[in-house]
């Protein structure tokens, strides 16, 4: 700031003001923007970290002349996670994207220490003057594809593989539920956590269990391909989550949840460019394009597709709501009454099963 | 094996507890520079990388200083075990069990804390360890179970019950049902020693820790006992030392350490209990114990180092976006080069045909 | 439905799901018998994985590519039989040096095979055999990994305690120093043990990128390296009990999923507890018996030898 700024008065007493336009033009040519990006995974998990490295593949090609972008992978969320964001602070990185929930006060920390720079935490709740946060509606496509499981089904038990009971596994499962349900109000699901985000074997181990009770789709809020190689091994229907994973299945996949940062992660940078960079909280979801589908299996009937597309153009519209009452519990006592749909509270908290999941959700 | 020879020096050399490490150092580089030249990185500036810029600033040597101190907390304990031959392979256990102990007793306490809180939670953070640790102590001798398994489950276990809890009792009530606790308050927390860098109460400990493993092994009965029980077990029998005590003694000892290091972690640098808090610390703190060749000093330093290279790496992959498998990789070389170098202190190299026996 | 149909599919998956740890267990057992304690068996798992994953993936073929994965997970292994054998480096800790190595240099190797999906083995299938009730698909229904895991349980048995070089393999893992005193070269028969453990911890990471879950994901043996160490442990040292082990923990995992499934209320993750707590508790079992352990254990068990010391 300071070479600037006496660069300018120096300019400005010679007067020469096409000059000052012209130096301060390079000066803004040669100094690229850095952004940083923190991944909880190896960029080669082809899931979470990988839909993220994505989107900064995306930075890079429509803005690789203002910007260089870095990432550090396999961060772990402990006490290392501050330091790798701390020392992408101090190396001169400007915009620093934390993608992961565990980054959360880590980011916070680091923020204070540098006003100057500006941060986006992904998935988070807490913001601060330069921090930012975003996050995906997903649940909105576990509505789509629950009501595509709600008619594949043939025996009405839907396994659905579970990483950690969060909140937003959690709403998936009960978006999930809802949509299911009002196809096929005889249909169930059934839960397995594996306590984990990334354990193939764990995984597979999962998908098994749940078919031998009887499930004949698996659905996952896992990120790892593994449950769609074995709903393919057993001639079962699957859901992918993060990317599209139609390959590690082609007769299985019905579709995937696909996370897409890229067109968040460039406006974001651009933001920053232009300055018109605020601390806000973005929740994009279908609509956005943050939240996609995977093109749908042949094999669905054409009426299930045009069904299926049919929601999302309303969850687009508005005219329909991944929480539209009259939502049950599981004890039957209704949570969300008929004409209101769940506030965006109500979902970043939800800690309790829809009607239709069996077990309990671990606490 | 007939060109190249390794003869036994009648004693260990002097000299060569010295020269190892810089030829293992020396060795290092010169492999690290052909590795990261043949994956297309300029050498010198992966090395740099390294090992001189993160200590180029305070805050940097006091990221290795933070990032050390669980290690040799670890560290300590378990080489005091090794010593007498007490497999406890639980360090990451006994740490997640501290964090849980210490860590619960910070929000027990939340908002009627007070001076007192810190001191009950390092010794609540301790007690959690030792009892971790005292579940494979008794199993060995009353039931003869192996510590090496039943100390290596309950690492699980212990990940799993910490799990359970920031999903459940621990959570935040106002943290939006995600898994961490509240953010522990200032009396809760370890204070600062260094200003402008992350360096906290714990490393004084694990300082603490080095002077009284010290002592412990050098200069007292104990420790003593513990040599000879190592070394020739069937010695310590005739001798009469009670080997059951030692081995409740180095477990208890060791799971403490290990809990206070656990404590340090979320009442330190994370200041709240979270699902993530040991990256592995308990399994390379027995790195770090063998190639501080089981002396407190030694561990001291192996600590430092290896926590270098956990940051040089990720300075790597900021400054040159090396990738993070080429850390591995590179840190295992590290390793191998200076254990094998070892070597030299007993033994010395002889070229040529053996000689006829002596 | 009947809960109690799911006993043939709980026992199948059993099979499949012990089979990695099975490989690795019988490979470090003997390894363990021969004196020498390699605690690298996750990175050497890794480094058979992503190999035997690559060469299947470019040549189509599985049988090479298991091949190349117990060459590799053998070659993974000489760099701890040098370092520990001649240059005497300590086990333990190269042993954990080894698995770092193995995590970073897998993940390294598998850079450009990640994403890529592969054909799993055909599973067996006997007309009326398979199609028995309860036992089977899980006797019947699998495939050669399965089959063969199992199958090296009497081999490494007969090995060990009916065939002369068992027995010397054995007596160096005893007693070193007398061996050598004998004429047998401990330092090689050791070696050779390493290389065999390398080889089958490789052929057990190669069952899970190219069978159990055909693909390749860095770290994706998540641990059972360290379950297959410890079931060595579990086993005292005997080939048939590391089957049982394997059988245990890989039941119990498979068990608490489908408990968990059936929606019972008890929290996931004290269920996930179970295969650890089953393992221990079965340890403090047979463990009561003091001097069968001792005459099982290796007596040389990480020492180091030197001929000239």
């Amino acid at each position: 700031m300071n070479r600037r700024t006496m660069g300018k008065t120096v300019l400005g007493l010679a007067g020469a003001a096409i000059a000052l336009s012209v130096g301060m033009g390079s000066a803004f040519a040669q100094e690229k923007l850095k952004v940083g990006f923190v991944y909880v995974g190896p960029v080669s998990d082809h899931g979470y970290s990988y839909q993220h490295d994505q989107g900064r593949l995306a930075v890079e090609k429509a803005l690789g002349d203002k910007v260089t972008t870095t990432f550090v992978e396999n961060v772990p969320e402990g006490a290392d996670a501050e330091r790798v964001i701390e020392q992408l602070a101090a190396s001169g990185h400007k915009l620093i994207f934390t993608t992961s929930f565990g980054f959360m006060n880590p980011t916070l920390k680091v923020a204070q220490r540098h006003p100057d720079v500006k941060f986006e935490h992904a998935t988070g709740y807490k913001r601060a003057a330069n921090v930012a946060t975003y996050s995906g509606r997903f649940y909105e496509g576990r509505t789509v594809v629950g009501a595509i499981a709600g008619k594949m089904t043939k025996s009405n038990i839907i396994g659905y593989i579970g990483s950690y009971p969060i909140p937003e596994v959690v709403g998936g499962i009960n978006a999930f539920t809802i949509a299911l349900r009002e196809q096929n109000p005889k249909a169930e699901v059934r839960v397995v956590w594996v306590n984990s985000w990334y354990d193939p074997g764990k995984e597979a181990e999962a998908a098994k269990a749940l078919i031998d009770q009887g499930a004949d789709i698996i659905v996952q809020h896992t990120d790892s391909p593994a449950p769609i190689q074995t709903a393919q091994e057993r001639g079962l229907w699957s859901v992918g989550q993060s990317s599209d994973m139609t390959r590690f299945g082609p007769k299985s996949h019905l579709t995937a949840i696909v996370e897409d940062w890229n067109g968040y992660y460039v406006d974001r940078v651009k933001a920053v460019l232009d300055g018109s960079w605020k601390p806000i909280d973005t929740w994009g979801g279908i609509k956005t394009g943050m939240v996609e589908l995977a093109p749908y299996n042949p094999a669905i009937p054409a009426d299930v597709v045009k069904m299926a597309d049919q929601i999302k153009a309303d969850i687009v519209s508005g005219k329909r709501h991944s929480f539209q009452g009259p939502v049950k519990d599981q004890s039957g006592k209704v949570v969300i009454p008929e004409g209101k749909s769940a506030t965006d509270e109500q979902i970043l908290k939800m800690d309790w099963y829809v009607e239709g999941v069996q077990g309990k959700v671990p606490k | 094996m007939s060109f190249i020879r390794l003869e036994p020096r009648g004693q260990a050399s002097k000299t060569m507890v010295y020269v190892t490490p810089l030829l293992a150092v020396a060795l290092t580089l010169l492999s690290g520079f052909i590795l990261f030249l043949a994956m297309g990185f300029d050498p010198l500036k992966a090395l740099y990388s390294f090992f001189v810029a993160p200590v180029t600033s305070v805050r940097g040597v006091g990221e290795l200083v933070v990032k050390a101190t669980p290690l040799v907390l670890c560290a300590v304990g378990l080489a005091i075990g090794f010593r007498a031959n007490v497999w406890n392979i639980g360090a990451e256990g006994q740490l997640t069990l501290g964090a849980i102990t210490g860590g619960g007793l910070a929000l027990a306490f939340y908002g009627e804390g007070g001076w007192w809180l810190l001191p009950l939670m390092v010794i609540g953070g301790a007690i959690g360890g030792a009892v971790w640790a005292a579940v494979p102590a008794f199993l060995r001798l009353r039931f003869n179970a192996s510590e090496i398994l039943t100390s290596l489950m309950l690492n699980y276990v212990a990940l799993l019950l910490l799990n359970y809890l920031v999903h459940g009792p621990f959570r935040d009530p106002d943290g939006f049902a995600f898994p961490e606790s509240r953010l522990f308050e200032a009396d809760a927390t370890l204070p600062v020693l260094w200003a402008g860098t992350r360096v906290h109460l714990g490393a004084l400990f694990a300082l603490l820790a080095v002077a009284g493993g010290w002592l412990l092994i050098a200069r007292t009965f104990i420790g003593f006992q513990i040599k000879v029980i190592g070394l020739t077990p069937a010695a310590a029998g005739y001798a009469g030392f009670d080997q059951k005590r030692i081995v409740w003694l180095t477990l208890l000892l060791s799971g403490a350490l290990a809990g206070i290091a656990g404590m340090g972690e979320v009442a330190g640098p994370i200041g709240q209990v979270t699902a993530g808090i040991s990256p592995g610390y308990g399994y390379t703190a027995i790195i770090v114990a063998f190639l501080g060749r089981l002396h407190p000093v030694g561990i001291l330093l192996a600590a430092l180092l290896m926590a270098l290279s956990f940051i040089g790496g990720e300075a790597a992959q900021i400054a040159m976006g090396l990738p993070k498998a080429i850390t591995g990789v590179f840190q295992g070389m590290l390793l191998f080069f200076l254990l094998a170098s070892d070597v030299l202190i007993r033994y010395r190299v002889r070229f040529g045909a053996r000689r006829a026996a002596a | 439905m009947n809960d109690f149909a799911l006993i043939g599919p709980i026992l199948a998956a059993m099979f499949a799901a012990a089979t990695p740890l099975l490989f690795a267990a019988l490979g470090e057992l003997v390894v363990e018998k021969s004196g020498v304690l390699n605690l690298g068996v996750e990175g050497m798992m890794l480094v058979g994985a992503v190999c035997g994953f690559a060469v299947a993936v470019q040549t189509g073929s599985a049988t090479t590519g298991f091949l190349v994965a117990a060459l590799a997970g053998a070659a993974t292994a000489s760099l701890f039989a040098v370092l520990t054998l001649f240059l005497l480096a300590n086990q333990v800790a190269t042993g954990l040096a080894l698995t770092l190595f193995g995590v970073g240099l897998s993940a390294l190797i598998g850079q450009g095979f990640v994403g890529i999906p592969l054909e799993g083995l055909p599973k067996l299938y006997v007309p009326g055999l398979t199609d028995l009730p309860v036992v089977g698909q899980a006797l019947f229904g699998q495939d050669v990994m399965v089959y063969l895991a199992v199958a090296a349980v009497p081999l490494v048995h007969l090995f060990l305690y009916r065939t002369r070089a068992g027995l010397v393999l054995r007596a160096v893992g005893e007693n070193h120093t007398a061996a050598h005193a004998l004429g047998y070269k401990v330092l090689r028969i050791r070696f050779l043990a390493v290389l065999f453990g390398g080889a089958m911890a490789g052929l057990g990471g190669a069952f899970l990128s190219m069978d159990y879950t055909p693909m390749w994901a860095e770290n994706m043996t998540s641990g059972r390296g360290w379950i297959a160490l410890a079931l060595v442990v579990f086993a005292t040292w005997k080939p048939v009990r590391a089957m049982l082990g394997a059988w245990l923990f890989g039941g119990v995992t498979i068990l608490q999923l489908h408990v968990q499934g059936l929606g019972i209320d008890v929290p996931s993750q004290l269920l996930s507890m179970l295969p650890y707590l089953a393992t221990v508790l079965v340890l403090v079992l047979i463990s009561r018996d003091v001097a069968r352990i001792r005459l099982n254990a290796p007596a040389c068990l990480g020492k180091l030898f030197h001929p000239d010391a």
